[in-house]
C-alpha cells in the first residue's frame, strides 16, 4: 500500500505553506555568508549571528516535526522539486519521510547546542561559518530525494569538517583531516559512477531523459540483477567508509581524538549517520535485491565492527578515543539492525541512529567538558572527579548508561529491537552481537570507574563542577535520553510505517524474499514495548535517581545491561519480565504490522 | 591585356562571411596595430598599462562578435571550407579570448616587478589567441595546422620572455625543440591521412569513411597515430608530458595561466575536430588508445602532483591530471563526451588563470618564490587571498558546488554513457590522490606556522588587476558550481551546432 503511495510523490506534491526543507538547507548557509561579511572589529557578533541562523534552523525542523502528517510517514512530505541542471536531468528533490524524519530534527537541534556550548578557542569567524556550512551539508544529505543532489551534499560536508579538524583540533590535527577528507573522498568516488552508470543504464531501460530521481529509479528497479549488485557495492563502500564499518573505519579514531568538541559531536551524531542513513535509503530501498544478497556480508562486518570496536574502547588509554571507538561498536548495531531487512531490526536501527546522536553527542560535550578543565584527555592522569564535580559525574552517569543501552533510558529501546530483528535474520551471528552490549558496559563502566571513582588527588580534586550554563546545555541531552527511554511510542510510531514501507518495496521486489520474523510470534512488539517501556520508565527513573550515588548505580547499570543482553538472544524469555498483559496485546498488533 | 583578362574568364573566389572572421581578425589586427604603434611612439608616451587595456579591449571586442554571430541565426559562417564558425568553435574562441581577457590585466604589474619591458607580450598573447580562434574553427587541417603553429611560435616566445630568470629562457627552449619536434609528428601525420583518404578537409575526411571502407588501412593507422602523438603533445597527455611541469614552471606564471587555460582549450578542441568529427567513424581504432593515454595522464599526473614542494610546479602537475579528465570526455566520442570537455575547457580556464594569479601575486621580484614553504601561514597573513585560492583549489579537487565538481561530473556522465566504467573508476579515484595534492597546499595556508623568517617581510601588495581577476575567477567558478545551467547547455548547443 505504502509503495503506490511512495510512488505518488510526484513532482509538485507538498503539504507544507512555505518551503520548510529548502528552507532549512539554506538558512545556515546564508547566516555563513552573513558571518563571512561582517567586519572583523565585531568579534562579539559571530556567535550570535551563528545561534541565530542555527535556532531559526531548529525552530522551522520542530515546526515541522509538529506538522508531520503521522498517517503518512511512509511517503515523502514537505516534498518540493525544482529543475536544477536541465540538462543533465539534475534536480533539486527533498522530502522526508519516517526514515528520515528524526534524523533532520536531531540535526537541526544538535548544531544550535555545539554552537552555543562550545566556545571557539581562536578565530571565531571562520570557526562559525564552517559550523554553520556543514549543517546545511549534513541536513541537505538527510533530505534530498535526488541522487546527485544527494552526492553533493554528501560530499560536501568533507570541506567544512576538513578544516575544523585541521583548523581547531588537537594533536596531530592536520593529519588527521587529510586522512579523514581522503577517506571519505575515495569511498565516494566510486558513488559517483555508480550515481550516474545508473541512471544512464535507469533511462536507456525505461526510455525518456535522464532522470536522477531516487524514487522514480527506485520504483522503477530495471536494473538486472548482476549490474544492480555491482553498483550496490560502490554505494555502499562509500557509506561503509563514513559509517564507518570495520576494515575502513580507521579514519574515525583519527579524526574523533584531534577534533574540536563541536567537532566530534557533529561528527558522532550527525555525519556517521550520513553512512547509515545511505545505507538504509540508497542501498535498501535503491537495491533491494542487492542488499538481500549482501546483508550477510554487511552484518558480518557490523558484528565485527561491535566487537572490535568494544575490545579496542576498552583498552583505549584517551578518554576521547574510547568514545570514538565505542561509535564502531555502535554503529556496528544499526548496520545489522539495517540488514536484518525486518521491521524490528530496521526500526530500531533508525532509532538507534537518532539515539545514538543524542548519547554519544552528549559524551563528547561532557569529554569536552572535562578537557577543558584538565587539559588531559589520559584516563590514568583522571581520578575521583565525582567528588569534586558531582553534577557532571550525574550527567555523565546517565549518558554513559544511556549508551549503554540501560532499560529506561534510550539506547535499551534501540538496541533491544535491533537484537531482536537481527535475531530472526541472523540468528548467531545476533548472538555475538549481543556480547557486544555486554562489553559495552565493560568498557564504559569501568572507563567511569577510573575517571570518577577513587580518590581525587592534585588538580583533579580542585576541578570545577558544571556551570549553570553548561547545565543547561546538558539538560536537552538528558531530557532526550530518558524521554526515549520511557516513551518512545511517539518516535517509533511516526519512524515505523517508513519502515515497513522499505521492508514491503523489498519483499515486492525481491522474488522468494519474505521478511524474517520469528516463528514463534516474538511476545515483544514495537507497540509492546512503547507501552512496557513505560512500565520500565519507572525502573529507570528510579535507578536514574538513586544513581545520585554513583557507584552503585554503575553496578546496577551492568547488571541490568547483561540480562538485556540475555534477553535479546532469548525472545522467549522477554515476556515475563514484561508482564503478560502487554503480551496479549502485541499478537495482536503484530498481525497487523506484519501484513 | 582585357583580353588576357576575358580569356581568364571569371575567377572564383571562395565566400567569405566577413563577420565570422572577426574573432580572429579583431586580435591579430590589434596585435599588429600595437606593435606597429609602440615601435613608433615614444615609450614614455604610453604607459604600459594602456597595453592592457588595449588587449582587453580587443579581446571583449572580439567576445561580443562572438556573442553576436551566436545569436545569429543564419549558418554558420568562415572562410569557404577551409575555417567554418560552428558552435563548438564559438565556445572555444570565447574560452580563448574570455582567457586573454582574464590574463591580460595582471600583466602590467607583474611585468614592473618582474622586469619584463616592452609590450611585447601583449602583441605575442593576442597572436597566439588569434591563432588558437583559428584552430577552434579549422575546418581542414592544413587550416589546423596554420592556426596551431601561429599560436604555438607565439607561445615559445612568451615562455622566454623572462630574459632574468634562467628557469624561463630554459623553459622556451624546451618547449620550442619539443613542439617542433611534435609539429612534424602532426604535419607527417596530416600528409598520410591525406595519403589515405585523398582530402585534407575535416568534412571531406567524415564523408569519405561514410562513402568508403577502407580495407588497407595501414597507411590510415599510421596516420592517425602521428596526429595523435602531435595534439597528445599539445594538450601534454602523458606520456607525451614531459616538457609541461618545466615550461609551466619556468614560464613566467601569467603565460603559464594563459597556457594552461587558451592553449590547452585549442589543443582540445583540435582533438575533438580531428578525431571526434572527422574520423568518428574510426572510433574503434582511436578510442583504446585514447584510453590508455587518459588513464596514463590521470594516474601519472596527479600521484606526480601529489609529490611536489614547489605549489607552481605542482599545478603544472594539476593541469596535466586535468587534463586526462578532458580526455575521459573525449574518449566518449560522443555528443555528449563533446559537451562534457567544452563544459570542462570553460571551467578549467577560468580556475587556472586564477590559481596561477594567486601564484604570480606571491611568487616575489624573482619571480621563482614559489616553493610550498613560502606559502606557509598564508591562511593568516592573507585572509582573503588565501581563502579564494582554497576556493580554487577545492574547485580542481572537485568538491561539489564549484565548477570543478560540475565538469567533473559531466565528462564522468559522459564516459558512464560510453560504457567505459573502467575510465570513470580511474578518473575519480585518481580524483583522490590529485585531492592529497591540492589539500596539501590548503594545509600549508593554513594549519602551518610560516618556518623562514623572511617569509614574515610584508610583500608587495596584491595588484588591483590581479585581485579583480581573482575575485572575478572565484566568483565565475562558485557560480557555476551552484547554478551550471546555462553553461550546461551552451556547451550542449555548441557540441551540437
Amino acid at each position: 500500500m505504502s509503495v503506490s503511495v511512495l510512488a505518488s510523490a510526484a513532482p509538485g506534491y507538498s503539504s507544507a505553506p512555505f518551503a520548510v526543507l529548502t528552507a532549512l538547507v539554506l538558512v545556515p548557509a546564508a547566516g555563513a555568508l552573513v558571518l563571512l561579511a561582517m567586519p572583523r572589529t565585531r568579534p562579539d557578533l559571530f556567535k550570535l549571528v551563528a545561534l541565530l541562523a542555527s535556532a531559526s534552523t531548529a525552530a522551522m525542523a520542530v515546526w515541522m516535526l509538529a506538522s508531520f502528517d503521522r498517517g503518512d510517514a511512509a511517503s515523502f512530505q514537505f516534498s518540493e522539486r525544482y529543475q536544477w541542471i536541465e540538462g543533465l536531468g539534475v534536480s533539486w528533490h527533498v522530502g522526508v519521510d519516517g526514515l528520515s524524519l528524526f534524523l533532520v530534527v536531531m540535526t537541526a537541534l544538535i548544531f544550535p547546542l555545539a554552537i552555543v556550548g562550545v566556545e571557539a578557542e581562536h578565530s571565531p569567524k571562520p570557526y562559525y561559518a564552517w559550523l554553520l556550512i556543514l549543517e546545511t551539508g549534513c541536513l541537505g544529505t538527510f533530505v534530498a530525494l535526488d541522487l546527485v543532489m544527494f552526492f553533493v551534499f554528501f560530499e560536501v560536508v568533507l570541506v567544512p569538517m576538513y578544516f575544523l579538524i585541521g583548523g581547531w583540533g588537537h594533536g596531530r590535527r592536520a593529519y588527521a583531516a587529510i586522512k579523514f577528507f581522503l577517506f571519505t573522498m575515495f569511498g565516494s568516488a566510486l558513488m559517483l559512477v555508480a550515481i550516474v552508470a545508473l541512471a544512464f543504464l535507469h533511462s536507456s531501460a525505461a526510455g525518456g531523459d535522464v532522470t536522477f530521481d531516487l524514487v522514480a529509479i527506485a520504483e522503477a528497479q530495471l536494473l538486472a540483477t548482476d549490474t544492480a549488485r555491482w553498483l550496490f557495492l560502490a554505494f555502499a563502500l562509500a557509506f561503509a567508509v563514513k559509517v564507518p564499518l570495520f576494515p575502513v573505519h580507521t579514519w574515525l579514531p583519527d579524526a574523533h581524538t584531534n577534533a574540536p568538541t563541536a567537532g566530534s559531536v557533529i561528527l558522532a551524531a550527525v555525519m556517521l549517520k550520513l553512512g547509515t542513513y545511505g545505507l538504509v535509503r540508497f542501498g535498501l530501498y535503491l537495491f533491494p535485491e542487492a542488499s538481500v544478497y549482501f546483508a550477510p556480508l554487511l552484518v558480518t562486518l557490523g558484528v565485527v565492527g561491535i566487537i572490535y570496536g568494544a575490545v579496542a574502547a576498552a583498552m583505549q588509554r584517551d578518554l576521547k578515543r574510547l568514545v570514538a571507538y565505542s561509535s564502531v561498536a555502535h554503529l556496528g548495531f544499526i548496520v545489522i539492525g539495517t540488514f536484518a531487512i525486518n521491521t524490528e531490526g530496521l526500526t530500531g536501527g533508525v532509532l538507534q541512529m537518532v539515539n545514538h546522536g543524542v548519547s554519544t553527542g552528549a559524551l563528547f560535550l561532557l569529554v569536552g567538558m572535562i578537557y577543558e578543565r584538565r587539559h588531559t584527555r589520559e584516563i590514568s592522569e583522571l581520578g575521583g572527579l565525582q567528588k569534586p564535580a558531582p553534577l557532571l559525574a550525574a550527567v555523565f552517569t546517565v549518558v554513559m548508561l544511556s549508551s549503554v543501552g540501560l532499560p529506561g533510558l534510550n539506547g535499551f529501546v534501540g538496541e533491544l529491537l535491533v537484537l531482536l530483528g537481527a535475531f530472526n535474520a541472523h540468528r548467531w551471528w545476533t548472538v555475538v552481537a549481543a556480547a557486544g552490549v555486554i562489553l559495552a558496559a565493560v568498557y564504559l563502566l569501568w572507563a567511569y570507574q577510573r575517571v570518577f571513582h577513587g580518590p581525587a588527588t592534585g588538580a583533579n580534586a580542585e576541578m570545577p563542577d558544571l556551570r549553570w550554563r553548561e547545565g543547561l546545555l546538558m539538560a536537552p541531552f538528558v531530557v532526550a535520553i530518558v524521554f526515549m527511554g520511557v516513551y518512545p511510542k511517539p518516535v517509533i510510531e511516526r519512524i515505523e510505517p517508513a519502515v515497513d514501507a522499505v521492508i514491503a518495496h523489498v519483499e515486492a521486489n525481491v522474488p522468494g524474499f519474505a521478511e524474517p520474523v520469528a516463528q514463534v510470534q516474538p511476545a515483544v512488539t514495537l507497540d509492546d514495548l512503547a507501552d512496557s517501556s513505560r512500565a520500565d520508565g519507572h525502573h529507570g527513573e528510579g535507578a536514574d535517581s538513586s544513581s545520585d550515588d554513583h557507584g552503585s548505580g554503575g553496578k546496577n547499570g551492568s547488571g541490568g545491561d547483561s540480562s538485556d543482553g540475555d534477553h535479546g538472544s532469548g525472545s522467549g524469555d522477554g515476556s515475563g519480565d514484561h508482564g503478560s498483559g502487554s503480551g496479549d496485546g502485541s499478537d495482536g498488533d503484530h498481525g497487523e504490522g506484519g501484513g | 591585356m582585357s583580353a588576357v583578362l576575358a580569356q581568364l574568364g571569371p575567377v572564383e573566389s571562395p565566400a567569405v562571411d566577413w563577420a565570422a572572421l572577426l574573432p580572429v581578425l579583431l586580435p591579430a589586427a590589434g596585435a599588429l596595430l600595437l606593435l606597429m604603434v609602440r615601435s613608433l611612439v615614444p615609450a614614455r608616451l604610453l604607459r604600459p598599462v594602456l597595453d592592457a587595456v588595449w588587449t582587453v579591449a580587443l579581446s571583449a571586442a572580439g567576445l561580443v562578435s562572438v556573442v553576436v554571430l551566436w545569436n545569429r541565426d543564419s549558418e554558420p559562417g568562415g572562410f569557404g571550407d577551409q575555417f567554418v564558425l560552428d558552435g563548438t568553435a564559438m565556445f572555444v574562441a570565447a574560452v580563448v579570448l574570455g582567457s586573454v581577457a582574464l590574463v591580460a590585466p595582471t600583466l602590467p604589474q607583474y611585468c614592473r616587478r618582474v622586469g619584463i619591458d616592452g609590450s611585447e607580450i601583449y602583441v605575442l598573447i593576442l597572436l597566439a589567441a588569434s591563432g588558437a580562434v583559428v584552430m577552434a574553427g579549422a575546418a581542414d587541417l592544413i587550416v589546423l595546422f596554420l592556426g596551431l603553429e601561429t599560436m604555438s611560435i607565439a607561445a615559445y616566445v612568451m615562455a622566454a620572455l623572462n630574459l632574468r630568470r634562467l628557469a624561463s629562457l630554459e623553459a622556451g627552449i624546451k618547449y620550442f625543440v619539443l613542439g617542433a619536434f611534435s609539429t612534424a609528428f602532426l604535419l607527417y601525420g596530416i600528409a598520410l591521412v591525406y595519403g589515405a583518404t585523398g582530402t585534407t578537409s575535416l568534412a571531406g575526411i567524415a564523408q569519405y569513411f561514410e562513402d568508403f571502407i577502407v580495407l588497407r588501412d595501414g597507411m590510415l593507422l599510421a596516420g592517425l597515430a602521428l596526429l595523435l602523438v602531435g595534439l597528445a603533445f599539445k594538450v601534454a597527455a602523458v606520456p607525451f608530458h614531459a616538457w609541461a611541469p618545466d615550461v609551466y614552471t619556468g614560464a613566467p606564471t601569467p603565460v603559464t595561466a594563459f597556457m594552461a587555460s587558451a592553449v590547452k582549450a585549442a589543443g582540445f578542441v583540435a582533438l575533438l575536430r580531428v578525431f571526434v568529427e572527422a574520423l568518428g567513424r574510426r572510433a574503434d581504432d582511436w578510442q583504446p588508445v585514447v584510453f590508455a593515454l587518459a588513464c596514463a595522464t590521470l594516474v601519472v599526473g596527479s600521484i606526480l602532483a601529489a609529490v611536489q614542494d614547489d605549489a607552481k610546479r605542482l599545478l603544472a602537475y594539476s593541469s596535466v591530471s586535468h587534463a586526462g579528465f578532458i580526455l575521459v570526455g573525449v574518449q566518449a566520442a560522443s555528443d555528449e563526451g563533446a559537451t562534457g570537455v567544452l563544459f570542462y575547457l570553460a571551467a578549467y580556464a577560468v580556475i587556472a588563470i586564477g590559481s596561477f594569479t594567486v601564484v604570480a601575486s606571491l611568487s616575489g621580484p624573482a619571480d621563482d618564490r614559489t616553493s610550498l614553504d613560502s606559502l606557509a601561514g598564508l591562511g593568516s597573513r592573507r585572509p582573503a587571498l588565501a581563502l579564494g585560492f582554497t576556493i580554487l583549489l577545492l574547485a580542481q579537487a572537485g568538491v561539489p558546488f564549484t565548477s570543478g565538481f560540475v565538469a567533473k561530473f559531466s565528462v564522468i556522465a559522459a564516459a558512464a554513457d560510453a560504457r567505459s566504467y573502467g575510465l570513470a573508476i580511474v578518473a575519480m579515484i585518481s580524483a583522490v590522490i590529485a585531492a592529497f595534492a591540492y589539500l596539501r597546499l590548503v594545509v600549508t595556508m593554513y594549519f602551518r606556522d610560516p618556518e623562514d623568517a623572511d617569509s614574515d617581510e610584508p610583500r608587495a601588495p596584491v595588484a588591483f588587476g590581479a585581485a579583480a581577476v581573482i575575485a572575478i575567477a572565484v566568483l565565475v567558478t562558485i557560480a557555476l558550481g551552484v547554478a551550471p545551467g546555462a553553461l550546461e547547455s551552451l556547451s550542449s548547443t555548441a557540441s551540437g551546432r
